[in-house]
């Protein structure tokens, strides 16, 4: 087949296209990181996610270990039903601990997983036992409120 | 007052009629394709029209928005204290949003109108008709080699208009003003997620070079056979495109980004 330069330029433009993409799927995008890895799913239930949200990540110690799989709610138990996947290279002990924090003052919110001490390591489609929902502003400054209010009374006396 | 009426239903009628039409001058175009396949030649000497052509100006403008976004975003997000999410608002508008869109508008009047006037005045000067009479199928030699050609350039203009607007954005927020340059990327790498943005991004550009290059040539092979025909489809090109991108980039994102 003959060989034109036109063939040259358009070449050079897919090219240039597929690295654009490339760049955008590895530098911009970080694909691969996470996704690849091989996963197992843990159940926890909580009485409040607050703003969780799927894909959200799941942490311990800081480092992100798995994602939100999904969310759902226990018609049961009326909780919200909440699935973790997390990453195959870390195991945890069956007595681990999940709550649900928020990275900085408005960040997005996050599992934290405490490692227990329990020597059995959990298996997939276990459930966590011990949870803590997140925190409601609204509850935490009705308890400020109410615990100042108590205070000026039995302070009041003394005075 | 009846004039006004009449040619206010005219009007809608016309519309209707074209809408339909140009969807069978789709179908028509994508079930004449096999010679695309047989010649590639075709398809490539397309490619190069349309996108090698539109190369300059799309690398050019996505590099200006990109730095423009860099600009626009330092300064209101220094008002919040996190300068440091500049990656993440230039990654995420790009790739969801201007680079699609932008890039389909700039090739909507830099290759579809080139597309119109071109087969407008193939028909013109009669080229069209002399093919028929040649036992050459006008749709399958000239109109379906345009439109993949610009189906396969309009995913890759977009995705290097959002690379080159995420470079712009990196040129003025770190090297320019000084965001910390480990933030910037590893926030935007936490936050753009490759199947819901990167990838949706992707669809929508394919899904406007679809509307952009079967608007254009269904305008180019329905234009009048004279100068003052030509014109106007090229013009018809440029405004129905634009106003058809818009609308299908709501519906898209509609259809895409509804929370999660």
């Amino acid at each position: 087949m003959e060989r034109t330069t036109l063939d040259l330029w358009v070449g050079l433009f897919v090219l240039a296209g597929l690295g654009a993409l490339v760049f955008l799927a590895l530098k911009v995008g970080n694909v691969g990181s996470f996704d690849t890895g091989k996963t197992y799913a843990v159940t926890a239930h909580f009485d409040n996610i607050g703003g969780l949200k799927v894909r959200a990540p799941v942490k311990s110690a800081g480092v992100v270990v798995g994602r939100v799989g999904e969310i759902d709610f226990d018609t049961k138990r009326y909780e919200a039903k909440v699935v973790l996947d997390i990453n195959s290279a870390y195991k945890f002990p069956t007595d681990t601990s999940a709550s649900i924090m928020t990275s900085g003052l408005l960040g997005e919110q996050y599992v934290g997983l405490e490692a227990g001490a329990d020597e059995k390591m959990l298996a997939p489609g276990d459930t966590l036992k011990i949870t803590q929902g997140a925190v409601v502003l609204e509850n935490l400054i009705g308890q400020f409120l109410y615990g100042k209010a108590g205070d000026s009374k039995s302070s009041a006396p003394t005075r | 007052m009846l004039d006004a009426i009449r040619s206010v239903g005219r009007r809608v009628i016309d519309g209707v009629w074209r809408l339909g039409t140009s969807f069978r001058f789709f179908i028509l175009t994508v079930l004449h394709s096999w010679i695309c396949v047989r010649r590639p030649q075709l398809v490539l000497k397309e490619i190069f029209s349309s996108g090698v052509l539109s190369f300059i100006i799309i690398v050019v403008s996505g590099l200006f928005v990109g730095m423009v976004l860099g600009l626009q975003g330092y300064e209101t997000l220094q008002t919040y204290g996190s300068e440091e999410a500049l990656g993440v608002l230039v990654a995420l508008s790009l790739v969801r949003e201007l680079g699609p869109v932008v890039a389909a508008l700039l090739f909507a009047s830099r290759a579809g109108s080139a597309i119109t006037a071109e087969i407008g005045l193939m028909g013109a000067t009669e080229q069209i008709a002399a093919m028929e009479m040649m036992a050459v199928d006008p749709i399958a030699r000239v109109v379906a080699p345009r439109f993949w050609g610009g189906v396969i350039s309009m995913p890759l203009l977009a995705a290097l208009f959002s690379a080159m607007g995420i470079f712009g954005g990196y040129l003025v927020g770190v090297v320019l003003i000084g965001v910390d340059e480990g933030s910037f990327w590893s926030q935007m790498q936490a936050a753009v997620d490759f199947r819901g943005d990167i990838v949706n991004g992707v669809i929508k550009s394919l899904v406007f070079g679809v509307a952009v290059t079967v608007i254009a040539l269904f305008e180019g092979y329905n234009a009048p056979p004279t100068a003052e025909g030509v014109s106007r489809a090229t013009t018809r090109t440029v405004v129905t495109s634009s106003l058809t991108i818009l609308a299908l980039d709501f519906v898209l994102t509609a259809f895409m980004f509804r929370g999660v």
